[in-house]
């Protein structure tokens, strides 16, 4: 700072350090305006594991339970659902669960614990909208004449196969997000937590 | 007679001694000289004044019966929704209200549209105007921001999931994105949290921005004057009182003039208001009539025709670029899309202002800018397929190369020479 006869750099000075830790106690005071639109601790005590009975849950049939307001899903596969998912891994963008979007029990062929039943949450990982099921073959499911089943989600074209892994050239990024989940026994499925907790 | 007149005039030197109301009056009315020739595009910047005041006091009228809370009610239904419907058939007139309010949304940016038109034909944004312009992007992104919190309010399908895609958006920024998005929405989903501080920003912090936006594209404009048809400028040419030749005082001519604007917007608002407020699903979509429900998108789902040339540019991208991902460069090409007209004053480079001077390239750019537009509108409001993501892909590098090549194309352009003084045709 430059200062000529006129300026009193003293003073100068002072105005310039006040007004530096003026600016300092502005900018704390953002803080409690800008963090009060975290989620509350209501919001953040919400997230409590569910319960679901998958007894009746027919082969090719699914079924969709809310947790911490997401849909989940709970698909049991067909063999032939099981026997189409290796057939299709070259037109996949991720065909071996490589990026983390899922726990370490769901990271193989078929994502999940058990091979027939898949867990996923049923959020498009492009923009969040809840893709819809697209179960039957060929032509007839408006897709394609080889589509053997999965995942169509109506915002933007993403398509996903019945283990919830991602087409490449889609704009949905990654693959469907498996939840922490664990089996209570053969039928009685827990989603939102696992044995590790 | 008289002394009833020299009370009145006492009383406003009393109010002239302590408020300029006399000289804002004539600065900003009596007093301002607006070009002679101004067309029917002129009319676009009163009426988008007319329907901010209908916004506001519509709005106003709309709080009073509308609760932003997601919760059931004793029947099931999320109160926010049913309290919309409340307003629809128990509040006296309060359809009214409310469809004044939903088709004052949609006329606002039609509104608006043209008037922004209007100045791309005409260059109403090239020096001294460009702060005039850059006022009013600012305005259209408020507007937008505007209209999309208050869409969500009566916590519909469309709401709900409009409001989930674009919230996630900014989950696509590299790094803090998925925490700006759970800031934005105050909950891990779009929930309570995220329709009452939307409530808040559509009824308090939008609007006050936008007031005080409009109070400066105002300001500005009248520091710098108005622009014409002819796109010359009209303080070139003063008479011996310094008041521009081709100038006439704002008010009465123009005030006047306006009010055959106003009336024939009201007609045209009138009959879509009374006969057609939904607008065959354009200006409400039909699936915003089912409560919001979090576990099921609805099969169909585009936004209101005023985002969708924007949505189909998001949509367009889908290649992965700097190891990025497709969404990323989807949300940035949309952002860039209405951030680069803001621009135009530096990208334009032509000699003249006007259309009607301007050469033939400006005008084959223009056409298929406006062409493009339309079509990534017309694309935006239907589902996604290979072929209209190619179309789509198609007109978005036509939209960006409207704006990017101009330095070149409008500095090459074989323009006409501009009048002296405006033209009346």
């Amino acid at each position: 700072m430059s200062c000529d006869d006129k300026v009193d750099c003293g003073r100068r000075r002072l105005l310039v350090a006040t007004a530096a830790v003026g600016g300092v106690a502005g900018v704390a005071v953002a803080v409690p305006f800008v963090a009060s639109m975290l989620p509350s601790e209501r919001a953040k005590a919400a997230g409590a594991p569910v319960e679901v009975d998958i007894s009746k849950l027919a082969p090719g049939e699914m079924m969709t339970v809310e947790w911490r307001g997401k849909p989940v899903w709970v698909i049991n596969r067909t063999k032939e659902q099981l026997e189409s998912l290796p057939k299709i891994d070259s037109q996949l963008a991720d065909p071996k669960s490589e990026k983390n979007m899922q726990p370490d029990y769901a990271k193989n062929e078929t994502r999940s614990i058990k091979p027939n039943i898949l867990v996923a949450v049923g959020i498009c990982t492009h923009l969040g909208c809840s893709p819809s099921e697209k179960f039957k073959t060929g032509a007839e499911s408006g897709i394609s004449a080889d589509w053997p089943g999965g995942f169509f989600c109506p915002c933007h074209g993403s398509t996903f196969d019945l283990a919830g892994r991602v087409y490449k050239g889609k704009p949905a990024p990654d693959n469907l997000e498996i939840p922490p989940h664990m089996y209570l026994g053969d039928a009685k499925l827990v989603i939102g937590e696992d044995k590790k907790a | 007679m008289s002394k009833m007149n020299a009370i009145l005039q006492g009383t406003l030197n009393w109010v002239d001694e302590r408020f300029p109301l006399t000289s804002l009056w004539k600065e900003h009315l009596a007093e301002y000289y607006a070009p002679k020739n101004f067309n029917f595009w002129y009319f676009f910047g009163s009426l988008a004044l007319l329907v901010l005041v209908l916004q506001i006091v519509t709005g106003i009228v709309l709080t009073m019966h509308f609760k932003p809370d997601a919760s059931l009610n004793a029947s099931g239904v999320p109160v926010a929704f049913a309290s919309v419907e409340y307003i629809m058939r128990d509040v006296p007139w309060g359809w009214l209200v409310r469809y004044m309010h939903s088709t004052g949304a949609s006329a606002f940016f039609f509104v608006v549209y043209m008037h922004m038109f209007r100045g791309m034909l005409y260059g109403s944004y090239r020096k001294p105007r460009e702060l005039i312009w850059i006022f009013g992007m600012i305005i259209f992104l408020a507007l937008m921001a505007e209209a999309f919190f208050g869409y969500l309010l009566p916590w519909g399908q469309m709401s709900f999931w409009g409001a989930q895609v674009i919230v996630n958006l900014f989950s696509a920024i590299p790094f803090i994105g998925p925490d700006l998005s759970l800031w934005l929405r105050g909950d891990y989903v779009v929930g309570d949290a995220t329709l009452n501080r939307f409530f808040a920003f559509h009824v308090i912090a939008v609007p006050m921005v936008l007031l005080g936006l409009v109070a400066a594209h105002i300001i500005a404009l009248h520091e710098v004057g108005s622009n014409n048809p002819d796109g010359v400028e009209i303080k070139k040419k003063k008479d011996a009182n310094g008041i521009p030749l081709d100038g006439i005082p704002f008010h009465p001519y123009y005030t006047v003039k306006d009010i055959v604007g106003v009336i024939v917007f009201l007609m045209v608002f009138s009959v879509i208001l009374f006969f057609m407020p939904e607008f065959g699903g354009y200006f409400l979509e039909y699936n915003n009539f089912f409560p919001a429900d979090p576990l099921v998108t609805p099969l169909h789902i585009a936004p209101v025709w005023y985002f969708t040339p924007y949505y189909s540019i998001l949509r367009a991208v889908t290649y992965p670029l700097f190891g990025i991902d497709a969404k990323f460069w989807g949300v940035v090409a949309m952002g860039a899309s209405t951030l680069i007209i803001a621009l135009l004053p530096w990208l334009d480079r032509s000699p003249v202002k006007s259309i009607r001077y301007r050469g033939p390239l400006y005008k084959g750019f223009l056409t298929a800018f406006i062409a493009s537009f339309l079509i990534l509108g017309y694309l935006g409001m239907l589902g996604p397929t290979p072929v209209r993501t190619i179309v789509a892909q198609i007109c978005s590098v036509i939209y960006f190369a409207f704006f990017l090549l101009m330095p070149i194309y409008s500095s090459l352009d074989k323009c006409q020479p501009e009048p002296d003084r405006v033209t009346s045709k």
